[in-house]
């Protein structure tokens, strides 16, 4: 029977080519661009180069301050903060600070490069799944000692030196500073926001006074836990560890809040904030609201395929008739109907599936963003797949139980006005 | 042209079927209401249809035939009264009930065909197959073929309705009727949309199924040379019968 059904829908849809053609848009070019948006959260967000134990990691990259008088400062954490209150945690099995990143001049000959220079610790390369292509990351005693030297990725290798190959040991000047390449890593796309850079060098080399005594600063932590079940006792150490810090001016300033979240909560909280005012991470607010824009996204293509599946269905009303007389029950054609309709939007699926590929290809080719490469996964591809499937449902579910629901002699004679 | 009819197997009615009711018809009203008008249909019709009885229905446009028609085949529900199928009373049954009456006991042939354009001639003939459980895809195709050899189709399987001509498509509705090895057949004006030969040859194909197989036929018709080879005519005006 379900052999039948998929010839049928088959002819359908050769039959009414311009009513295919519109469903098949409407459905392709709609999961194109879901597609395409859950790439780019995948690849910002799920575990992914070099963030590949993203189940184990927590970050602290947002400091937020709440003053007496109502008012709120956002900042990354100061250096001394992280180093004095998070290092020392005892229930992580590492704990990385970093700066953030900055644009830094460099030249190459009369030619300007701004590459982006990040100052990291030597458990930095130990947490984060670098793929070096020659060389070694820097470790302790190259931070101990303020050496001068400097991880780089590819691109500034090949930018730089002309070469990808053989620059281990030569001299990058950044911001007039010689630092001697120990590793060149495979570029990390710009939307990993807490390990991307051109150039990594230890944090000793840092011109900031890493000593001073402040809250508030250019830092971040990434806190590895022993497993992915860990992270709880992990965050609990960690807001210990938060109240022994003291309010730098208590006259004023209420309380400050620095958490490790997980790399999608520690943005969600921010994002979230106008909402939960900081009292939570806001990932209890994220889902619900990304999957309502979804579903909002979804909706109109979906009301409209439902409008052309209500006409395309009510002028098969001959056949919904017949099959009514000769035994069919309500639930049988709707049961066809959906069938029909799922292999409709399963084929706007597949076209949708190389729409996006087509388009995730074009983004990165563009670089809008350094070095990302949005890549389709399985992950993705399943969720393509689910995302079809309830489209095509969510279409077909109101004009099937329409039709099913005519009594045959009103489907008959509808067919013959 | 086709051949028309494959000699049938000798299985005709016996006299003492002919008086055992089929399909019966108790106060049957049909009332249909707009907002302003009532517009009854058919009025207290009581009408029995016996085993193996060829009937045909006649009367003006509007009489309330079709209706009629329509209410024997479970393909409405009336107003009020009661219809028995084999002695069942089947009024009050549920979607699935009936569909599973339609299935196993009726067969249509519509005046327009009604065949599925999309469907192949044999795709279109397996349709009441298709919801009977227990049938195998290789069952179903063997049963199809056999009622297309029956009307003189057997060539023709693979065909779509549009390249068929009148006659060719309403003897493939007369197939789709057939394959499920109905009791009672009901036609709506089978040969109205057809010329006199093929009208002939559609209304000898109702005769010989009736005849030699036992099946029970009512047709309406609006055309006398084909009432009157029909074993009773019922005579219907203004929604209820005459004669």
């Amino acid at each position: 029977m379900l052999l039948s059904y998929l010839k049928l829908a088959w002819k359908v849809l050769l039959r009414r080519k311009f009513f295919t053609f519109i469903s098949l848009f409407g459905i392709s070019f709609t999961l194109m661009v879901l597609l395409v948006v859950v790439a780019f959260f995948d690849n910002s967000f799920g575990a992914h180069y070099p963030e590949s134990r993203i189940d184990r990691l927590t970050f602290a990259q947002f400091l937020h301050v709440k003053f007496k008088d109502g008012g709120n400062m956002n900042t990354p954490p100061s250096y001394y903060l992280l180093d004095k209150y998070v290092r020392p945690l005892r229930t992580p099995e590492k704990v990385a600070i970093a700066s953030n990143f900055h644009a830094t001049p460099s030249y190459v000959g009369n030619r300007k490069l701004d590459l982006d220079l990040r100052y990291t610790d030597a458990n930095f390369w130990q947490i984060l799944d670098f793929n070096f292509r020659e060389g070694r990351a820097f470790l302790e005693a190259d931070v101990k000692a303020a050496a001068h030297v400097a991880v780089i990725n590819r691109s500034t290798a090949r930018q730089y030196f002309g070469t990808e190959t053989g620059v281990v040991g030569r001299t990058i000047v950044v911001n007039q500073t010689n630092y001697r390449v120990l590793g060149v890593v495979d570029d990390v796309p710009a939307m990993r926001f807490s390990s991307y850079a051109d150039v990594w060098v230890p944090l000793s080399v840092s011109p900031d006074d890493l000593q001073q005594v402040k809250v508030n600063g250019d830092y971040l932590a990434i806190i590895l836990a022993k497993s992915a079940d860990d992270i709880p006792a992990v965050q609990a150490e960690f807001e210990n560890a938060m109240k022994r810090v003291p309010l730098p001016d208590p006259k004023n300033q209420q309380f400050l809040e620095l958490h490790a979240d997980r790399l999608i909560a520690s943005f969600s909280r921010q994002l979230m904030s106008p909402l939960t005012d900081y009292k939570s991470d806001g990932m209890e607010l994220l889902y619900p609201i990304m999957a309502g824009l979804a579903l909002l996204f979804m909706l109109l293509p979906a009301l409209n395929l439902v409008n052309i599946n209500v006409s395309r269905i009510m002028e098969r009303s001959s056949e919904i008739g017949v099959r009514k007389a000769f035994g069919a029950t309500g639930g049988t054609l709707v049961g066809q109907f959906l069938v029909e309709n799922i292999f409709l939007t399963l084929i706007g699926g597949v076209l949708g599936l190389l729409l996006a590929y087509g388009a995730l290809q074009l983004i990165s080719g563009a670089q809008l963003l350094a070095y990302a490469q949005f890549e389709m996964s399985w992950r993705i591809f399943a969720w393509a797949l689910l995302v079809t499937v309830f489209f095509g449902v969510l279409s077909g579910v109101y004009p099937a139980f329409k039709m099913s629901r005519l009594q045959p002699v009103q489907a008959l004679k509808a067919s013959g006005k | 042209m086709e051949t028309t009819l494959t000699p049938a197997p000798a299985a005709s009615a016996p006299a003492s079927l002919k008086t055992t009711p089929m399909l019966q018809l108790r106060d049957i009203e049909k009332v249909y209401q707009t907002d302003t008008i009532e517009t009854v249909a058919l009025n207290r019709v009581n009408l029995t249809i016996n085993k193996g009885e060829f009937v045909s229905i006649m009367g003006p446009s509007g009489c309330g035939k079709s209706t009629l028609l329509s209410l024997m085949g479970l393909l409405d529900e009336p107003t009020g009264g009661v219809i028995e199928i084999d002695g069942r009373a089947v009024t009050s049954y549920s979607d699935k009930e009936l569909a599973r009456v339609r299935n196993h006991k009726i067969g249509f042939i519509f005046q327009s065909f009604h065949l599925i354009n999309d469907l192949s001639v044999l795709d279109n003939v397996e349709l009441p197959l298709l919801y009977r459980a227990g049938l195998s895809s290789k069952e179903r195709r063997q049963r199809a073929q056999q009622a297309l050899e029956r009307v003189g189709l057997s060539a023709r399987t693979r065909h779509f309705p549009s390249q068929l001509s009148g006659g060719q498509r309403q003897r493939v509705a007369i197939a789709r009727a057939l394959a499920g090895a109905p009791e009672i057949i009901l036609a709506d004006e089978p040969t109205g949309n057809l010329d006199s030969v093929m009208g002939e040859e559609i209304m000898e194909l109702l005769l010989s199924l009736n005849r030699d197989q036992g099946t029970t036929v009512v047709m309406v018709t609006h055309d006398e040379n084909m009432a009157h080879k029909t074993e009773r005519l019922i005579r219907f005006f203004d929604g209820s019968q005459v004669s």
